[in-house]
């Protein structure tokens, strides 16, 4: 991890405690997680204490204390996901990946996380990979979505 | 500062502005259960055992008196028969997770709460937060904070201050409600930190 690059992004945010969860947000969306060290640099530049850090950085699931993949997948198993077969596209994206939501692969390729609701029950049943919404899933398309990633 | 008259259990008092209705209370000595409340610590609201009934012109609410500012002329009641229900399940709920906590035990004969009300998970912690907040606001040490959230929510210390400072602090362990505080303390210093050397002696 870069230092240098956890103070550029600090410095950014002008260094104030109360943008404590935006540098947060920047470095979890850099590096997919948040490191320690870059805790012990944002705690001490920002004068908030570590505990305070930890408490926020655990309470949001936006943040991870864990390295996470470089793509993350997103499967929504809302009502109408539900309905419309999303149990089938988790267990496709499952055992493309080998793993379960919640978990990451050894390579950091993928994190898998099942959601309540993406908005967007029309397009049911929804996969997002990094942000990107694919609608209207079967198995065999999901399979294909994946394919495109490294 | 403007003073302030208000009722309190049928006994006028006078706060001044700014003040809780607990403060006001504990001014007309007229006695309210706390558990996360602290003279020295700012107002946190976590446990509602401070509960109380206040009428504003006519219309009565619930409230919690230790974040709860008095104003002029309401009226309180600490004791009535829907406060002590409430209190009853608080402290049962409580119970449920720090079922042999010798605060929550005598406040549970006080309001005939039955221990055994609700099905056991011991988290042993009621999130009462007194640990963290005096461990922030008193020593200033940030030794101890909460993690996540909800039902998952723990308190944690940090290893590396804990290791410097706690054991020649342990301010916080008389306050806790239940024993957990020092339990977490211990499992942190045998997974986290090596235990110091002089205290092997009494063994
Ligand atoms: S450990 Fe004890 S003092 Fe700390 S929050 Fe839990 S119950 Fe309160
Ligand atoms: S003492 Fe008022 S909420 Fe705990």
């Amino acid at each position: 991890m870069d230092i240098d690059r956890i103070d550029q992004i600090i410095d950014k945010h002008h260094g104030e405690a109360s943008s404590l969860i935006q540098v947060l947000l920047d470095i979890q969306s850099e590096h997919h997680w948040l490191p320690k060290e870059a805790l012990d640099r944002v705690g001490e530049k920002l004068q908030v204490p570590l505990s305070r850090i930890q408490h926020i950085a655990t309470f949001y699931k936006a943040f991870s204390l864990v390295p996470k993949g470089r793509h993350e997948v997103h499967i929504c198993v809302g009502t109408a996901c539900h309905v419309r077969g999303a149990t089938r596209i988790l267990d496709t994206v499952e055992e493309a990946t080998g793993i379960k939501p919640g978990e990451t692969d050894l390579d950091l390729k993928y994190s898998l996380e099942t959601v309540n609701c993406l908005g967007c029950c029309a397009l049911g049943p929804v996969l997002e990979v990094d942000g990107k919404v694919h609608g209207k899933m079967s198995p065999v398309k999901t399979a294909d979505v994946l394919k495109n990633y490294e | 500062m403007s003073e302030i008259l208000l009722q309190i259990d049928g006994k006028e008092v006078k706060a001044t502005e700014g003040m809780t209705v607990l403060a006001a209370a504990q001014s007309a000595e007229i006695a309210i259960p706390t558990l996360c409340h602290h003279e020295k610590l700012e107002p946190f609201g976590a446990c509602r055992i401070c509960i109380v009934e206040v009428e504003v012109r006519g219309w009565t609410k619930l409230v919690v008196s230790c974040v709860y500012p008095v104003e002029e002329n309401i009226i309180v009641r600490t004791r009535s028969e829907k406060i002590d229900r409430i209190r009853k399940t608080i402290l049962e709920l409580l119970l449920a997770h720090a079922p042999d906590s010798p605060e929550l035990q005598a406040l549970a004969g006080e309001y005939g709460a039955d221990k055994d009300r609700f099905e056991k998970e011991a988290s042993f912690c009621i999130h009462c937060g007194l640990c963290v907040r005096y461990c922030a606001e008193v020593t200033k040490k940030n030794a101890i904070g909460f993690v996540d959230r909800g039902i998952r929510k723990e308190i944690s210390f940090i290893p590396e201050i804990a290791s410097k400072e706690c054991n020649d602090c342990k301010e916080c362990f008389p306050l806790c409600p239940t024993s957990y505080l020092q339990a977490a303390f211990v499992l942190t210093q045998a997974l986290a930190f090596p235990y110091p050397q002089q205290s092997y002696g009494d063994c």
